[in-house]
């Protein structure tokens, strides 16, 4: 009786094999881009054009410093770190904020309008950006508001996709007779949203200001499309890094290798320290039947 | 009718809230959204360039789709030109929707099988997450540099010295080439958050099932085929669509992996169809084209979009408007019953 057993285990302790392996190939095609980038941060322009290596060079203060400091570059990390902040945090804060006020609208209250209100927020989720933007950005440039953050941040307090995720996220774990308790106590409706709701939705207030933080933040095709006149006080850091891409007159690897790790190596360590809450946040926002 | 008159009082004095919290988003939305999506509509039938305030009807979209029109030469220009850039976004869009769905498919099933034991489960989850959240604009450089055509590319350098080529291959300015490299960079970036999605879908799948499969002693494969695959259809179909809508707005990749300030018309998209010709030639935008292109997008995504919604539809609320009506149905037959006495 033993030996059927002892197959079928062996038989799956080999699938488990091939399948790590599997993964293991997944995982370094992954990961090596990154290593390699940063090794050749590393290394001198001539070590870099001769052979690969997968060891690190002791080029890397010297590349940095060619970076910041050669003119010719047009790379100042600073600039785009304080504009990419800036921009990111500004809309992150307004958009988590005033979906959580939406989502809660919407399930608290039992108003005429509440599922036609829900089922617009849905519709609009599936309207691409690029489909508005030429009215946007047209609009933005007659307000004179082109050239600046506003455009970039006002409008991020209506996301729908936020808006629908919170609002899943009340109808499964808010209980309703708390508003109905604070009434009693004499609590206004919106210092209920204030005090109860908002401390109550902290998990997915959390998993979605650590997307909107990121998806601002890599956001491109916005901050390129409004600042309309380029200036260099105003770049982003991926418009900076498309700014190194496109220098057709740098020839020193070495400094370009530099400049795309300094803008991937905080993105890197601060994913993997929030790694956790990120693929469970997007495990949460999947499909649910 | 005492607890009806209390049910009315609530309502009545606590109903009109819900539009206060709800007003901000719709009239940011309105501002920021609604109003230049019909812009965009309104600029579709003017002038482009220098004629922008011209009102040319439906000559725009004449231009893009039958290259016909009285824009002359231009309009047959354009008109290759688009017809070119949807069939890049399409191309593109298959070659990394296909490769993408099957490794996330599969790892899903894999890193959710219970019989299985992959060690560092977690930790290859967050490996192959992380390619999605690097920036777009440092992936292409990245992939630029990686890639480069000269002999000096590290990649090409590594397939010199090893002897499997004896020329560099043009792996950015090369039509097939380039097509493959941004299939191969989209499929990079995203297969960890589709099989992420289709994990979490699985999950939600009722246990008992996989049990009683397991009972009568269904193998992997028959379990995969004849249970998985069935209930994640409309999973896989929402990842679909959501996919190909996200597809049609291809721009980041596309746009920066080309070499220096070229252009490369063979991995141009749709969206940096649209962007070049509002953007880039900004003293005289051609809004018209633009926005001429941006409508057609969204008639697709609409046909797209109402899919995705009918899929993803609440049941439950579905569910309990029927009760609601039933209740109702019920209630008014019993007062019938009762000779319209007051209960």
């Amino acid at each position: 009786m033993s030996q059927p057993k002892e197959n079928y285990s062996a038989k799956l302790r080999a699938k488990s094999m091939i399948y790590f392996v599997v993964c293991i190939i997944l995982t370094l095609i992954c990961l090596v881009p990154i290593y390699i980038l940063i090794i050749n941060a590393t290394r001198k322009h001539v070590d870099i054009i001769s052979s690969v290596s997968f060891i690190p060079g002791s080029n890397l203060a010297a590349n940095v410093e060619k970076l910041l400091n050669d003119p010719m570059f047009q790379f100042d990390p600073f600039i785009g770190f304080k504009n990419s902040a800036i921009i990111a945090v500004g809309s992150t804060v307004l958009s988590v904020f005033f979906s959580a006020l939406t989502a809660y609208g919407l399930v608290v209250y039992d108003f005429k309008l509440r599922g036609p209100a829900y089922t617009f927020i849905l519709a609009v989720m599936m309207v691409p950006m690029q489909v508005t933007s030429v009215g946007f950005l047209q609009f933005m440039i007659k307000l004179g508001l082109s050239d600046s953050f506003i455009p970039l941040i006002i409008p991020t307090i209506a996301a729908p996709p936020i808006v629908f995720f919170m609002r899943q996220y009340l109808k499964s774990s808010f209980p309703l007779d708390i508003v109905e308790a604070a009434r009693i106590d004499g609590c206004g409706e919106f210092r209920t949203f204030l005090t109860i709701a908002i401390p109550m939705m902290k998990p997915a207030i959390a998993v979605q200001a650590i997307f909107a933080f990121i998806a601002n933040w890599n956001n491109f095709y916005q901050p390129s499309m409004i600042l309309v006149s380029r200036k260099f006080e105003q770049v982003t850091m991926p418009m900076m890094i498309n700014m190194l891409k496109s220098n057709d007159k740098i020839a020193d690897y070495g400094v370009i290798y530099a400049g795309i790790a300094l803008s991937i190596v905080p993105v890197v360590i601060i994913y993997l320290l929030l790694s956790r809450f990120i693929v469970e946040g997007v495990a949460l926002g999947g499909v649910k039947e | 009718m005492a607890s009806a008159a209390q049910r009315n009082i609530r309502s009545i004095s606590y109903a009109k809230y819900g539009y206060f919290f709800i007003l901000p988003f719709f009239l940011v939305y309105c501002f920021f959204q609604l109003w230049p999506l019909i812009n965009t509509f309104i600029l579709s039938v003017y002038g482009n360039g220098k004629k922008i305030e011209e009102f040319i009807g439906l000559g725009n979209f004449e231009a893009l789709l039958f290259g016909t029109g009285n824009m002359g030469r231009t309009a047959s220009a354009i008109h290759e030109t688009f017809l070119q850039t949807l069939g890049n976004t399409f191309i593109v869009w298959i070659g990394n929707f296909i490769p993408q769905i099957i490794i996330s498919l599969l790892l899903a099933v894999w890193f959710t099988d219970a019989k299985l034991k992959i060690p560092g489960k977690g930790f290859f989850k967050v490996v192959m997450y992380m390619p999605n959240i690097i920036t777009a604009a440092s992936v292409a450089a990245l992939y630029l540099s990686l890639f480069a055509e000269s002999k000096y590319g590290p990649i090409n350098n590594l397939l010199l010295s090893a002897g499997i080529i004896d020329a560099p291959i043009k792996f950015v300015t090369g039509v097939w080439q380039s097509r493959g490299m941004i299939m191969f960079i989209q499929c990079w970036m995203w297969f960890g958050n589709t099989m992420i999605m289709l994990m979490s879908g699985i999950m939600g799948l009722n246990p008992s099932l996989f049990e009683a499969a397991n009972i009568d002693g269904a193998s992997s494969g028959q379990v995969f085929r004849k249970i998985t695959l069935p209930l994640l259809r409309p999973i896989m179909l929402y990842t679909m669509v959501t996919s190909m809508i996200g597809g049609l707005q291809m721009f980041d990749i596309p746009y920066m992996y080309t070499k220096g300030t070229q252009r490369n018309e063979y991995t141009k998209t749709v969206a940096v169809f649209i962007y070049e010709h509002f953007r880039e030639k900004m003293p005289n935008p051609n809004y018209g084209f633009s926005a001429a292109a941006s409508v057609i997008l969204f008639l697709i995504t609409i046909l797209l979009g109402s899919i995705t919604f009918y899929i993803n539809r609440d049941k439950d609320e579905i569910a309990k408007k029927k009760e609601r009506k039933a209740n109702m149905k019920a209630l008014k037959a019993k007062q019938k019953g009762l000779g319209g006495m007051e209960i």
